[in-house]
């Protein structure tokens, strides 16, 4: 299985200003009552984006001026609650490519991992200015680079930081570890032998 | 002599395969448990790929999220929760998986499926496609919750792609106080240590009280450890651990239990284990604790009172302003004495045996106040049926309380159960966030089951020990 080698990604931002926004938040549990991840974008963020009629709110992803972007950004803990893999299903059906934010949930960050989707974190000090390069000229690209670890920004330039075994399977292809757990069947086989309370392979 | 080494470490290197290109460990899992929400999608990614499942023997299904806690007639109303349930029989039909479906008597959230089936047991490995599988870290197992990519990754090859996880020990010392739960130790310790500081770590719960405590109280403290961040917590495997799980079907007899029993005990961290943290707290510290906002490291005493933006760190005032405004309490009022709507006993963290028999011993007597929708939903069919055989569930209802079928319920409501418009709920579950309880302007705040109790029947936020004479009585 042969995946895409992913070095960087280009594109337009939203800022998304708070901390520990949650998987409740990213994608309400009514969405989830699905047994493909198929149309999962249009559910993105839906109860803090729309009122109870349908009507737009005042929220970043309904502004028309960040209306493409590909790049998320937001604060601390992103991700953070439940294991549902609907949230990066949801972010990358919407047309996201990779958030940015100053600290990751674990299990969103290995989700997205798995899905393509890097997640990098920038210092929490770099945090405001980012924003504020969004805010400013929201048409301008962004560019993530994971083989130098920056983000250039209108300008600017961000340290990037990022798990070295995710951006290791990113930059390799490697981003999906189905193909190479499957690999490990014989030593899978061993382990599972020598702890007794597995079947016997 | 070895070095000595925690549960955690024991755990990781007896199941780890080998290394992976990235530098990640392919580590294997020992129990995989699957349900109808973040498993259709794995199944079918499976048959994309035309694998098969790789030990069906070691994954075992269940049905939780989706189901309806009032009736149980087939075909649900909600049409697409019954494709859910349809699909799940058929995966696990189509695979040799054993499902404990509605008509087992056994069904129940998965996280406590488990642990009654004898499934979850000390030593082991176990991942299930939901945040909260860090419950079964109450037996000493390594317990993580996975998303379903990695569903799929345990269902073709019982193994996942992991990083090893640096190890917190956080002690609690002496006694806790009359009134004071296990979930109020939980609560303690995620206000303590915030929403995020256990990222990259397991969670090690040790001490006197930890010591003390039955397994379903470690139960609930190791279920909320995902909301401090850490995606596992556990208890190390005793006496109290080998003694709940003798005589339960998945957990072997006779010789082969002492066996067993022997292999668990020696499981536990060694004497003289080293940590990459440590955490002490004094027991004497904790009183009964409630979420005040959005997250459940948003909590205070039950006679505090709510934070002000003002009195805020920089750091928090942005968050504290944006619960506030969404939970519309009034900053620096006490909490104790806020009008409730609902009132929800239930949910994979307090939906066990002990936690309705200890709201039915204080509410015997008491009214659900006028007004208030109280609903008891039991974490399973075998908790229901034994609260049943005790009479609890009469003390309930005569109280005025709902009293339903096993299931997640309106700890997250995807099924029928759920908050309308900016009703305030208060809540024995897990998550305060907004719109979790299947209302994007609803309300939680989270408490122990006897706190719920006294929310019920006082119509307001309640300390239990004032309402129901806890201090005293114990005293």
């Amino acid at each position: 299985m042969a995946l895409q080698r992913i070095g960087e990604v280009r594109g337009r931002a939203v800022y998304l200003p708070g901390d520990d926004i949650d998987t409740d938040r990213i994608i309400p549990a009514r969405y989830l009552k699905v047994v493909t991840f198929e149309g999962l974008g249009e559910a993105l963020f839906h109860d803090v984006r729309f009122d109870e009629t349908g009507g737009a709110k005042d929220h970043p992803l309904n502004d028309p001026r960040f209306e493409g972007a590909s790049i998320l950004i937001s604060g601390s803990n992103f991700g953070c609650g439940s294991s549902r893999e609907h949230a990066p299903q949801a972010i990358y059906r919407a047309g996201f490519q990779a958030v940015v934010a100053t600290s990751f949930a674990e299990i969103f960050f290995g989700n997205s991992t798995t899905l393509g989707i890097p997640c990098v974190t920038v210092q929490d000090d770099d945090l405001a200015p980012l924003a504020a390069s969004v805010e400013t000229d929201p048409g301008a690209e962004l560019r993530i680079d994971l083989e130098a670890m920056e983000l250039h920004a209108g300008g600017h330039r961000f340290a990037l930081d990022m798990p070295a075994t995710a951006r290791d399977g990113l930059l390799q292809g490697r981003w999906d570890p189905l193909s190479e757990l499957l690999e490990g069947s014989t030593a899978v086989a061993t382990t599972a032998t020598r702890l007794g309370y597995l079947p016997q392979v | 002599m070895s070095t000595p080494q925690n549960l955690f470490e024991k755990v990781w290197d007896a199941h780890a395969v080998r290394e992976l290109a990235n530098g990640q460990t392919q580590l294997l899992i020992g129990t995989h448990l699957i349900h109808e929400v973040t498993s259709p999608q794995a199944f079918g990614m499976l048959r994309d790929a035309g694998l098969p499942v790789a030990m069906p023997e070691r994954t075992f299904a269940t049905v939780d999220h989706i189901v309806p806690t009032d009736s149980r007639t087939e075909p649900f109303a909600d049409k697409l929760a019954d494709t859910m349930i349809q699909e799940l029989r058929k995966n696990c039909k189509a695979s040799g998986i054993t499902m404990f479906d509605l008509s087992s008597g056994r069904q129940g959230i998965v996280h406590m499926v488990g642990p009654e089936q004898g499934i979850t047991q000390p030593g082991t490995t176990l991942a299930c496609g939901d945040s909260h599988t860090s419950t079964h870290g109450a037996f000493g197992a390594v317990a993580i919750g996975i998303g379903t990519s990695q569903v799929r990754d345990v269902l073709a090859t019982q193994t996942l792609a992991m990083s090893r996880l640096k190890v917190r020990r956080i002690e609690v010392t002496g006694r806790l106080r009359p009134g004071v739960y296990a979930k109020d130790v939980i609560l303690h310790i995620i206000r303590l240590l915030g929403v995020n500081g256990g990222i990259g770590f397991a969670y090690e719960y040790g001490g006197e009280v930890f010591d003390r405590m039955t397994m379903e109280e470690r139960m609930t403290v190791c279920n909320m450890s995902i909301e401090g961040g850490a995606r596992c917590g556990y208890v190390n495997p005793d006496e109290t651990t080998v003694a709940y799980l003798e005589g339960r079907p998945y957990v072997p007899h006779g010789e082969a239990f002492e066996e067993a029993s022997r292999r668990w005990l020696a499981g536990a961290s060694d004497h003289g284990c080293s940590y990459d943290d440590v955490v002490a707290i004094d027991a004497e510290d904790i009183a009964p604790t409630v979420t005040w906002g959005i997250n459940p490291g948003q909590a205070i005493f039950i006679d505090e009172t709510v934070p002000t933006v003002e009195t805020s760190d920089d750091a928090d005032k942005a968050s504290v302003a944006e619960a506030l405004e969404h939970m519309k309490l009034t900053p620096g009022a006490p909490i104790e004495g806020t009008p409730i709507d609902v009132a929800f006993l239930g949910s994979c963290t307090n939906a066990r045996l002990s936690d309705f028999a200890e709201a039915a011993k204080y509410l015997a007597g008491h009214r659900v106040a006028p007004g208030i929708t109280a609903i008891a939903v039991p974490g399973s069919q075998l908790v229901k049926a034994a609260c049943e055989e005790q009479g609890i569930d009469r003390v309930f209802r005569a109280a005025g309380f709902e009293w339903r079928e096993a299931g997640c319920s309106m700890c997250l409501a995807m099924n029928p159960d759920k908050l309308v418009g900016d009703q305030l709920c208060a809540s024995s579950s897990n998550r305060n966030f907004v719109g979790r309880q299947g209302s994007p302007t609803g309300r939680t705040v989270l408490m122990s089951p006897i706190m719920v109790a006294a929310a019920a029947v006082t119509g307001s936020i309640a300390d239990a020990r004032k309402v129901f004479g806890v201090g005293e009585a114990a005293a």
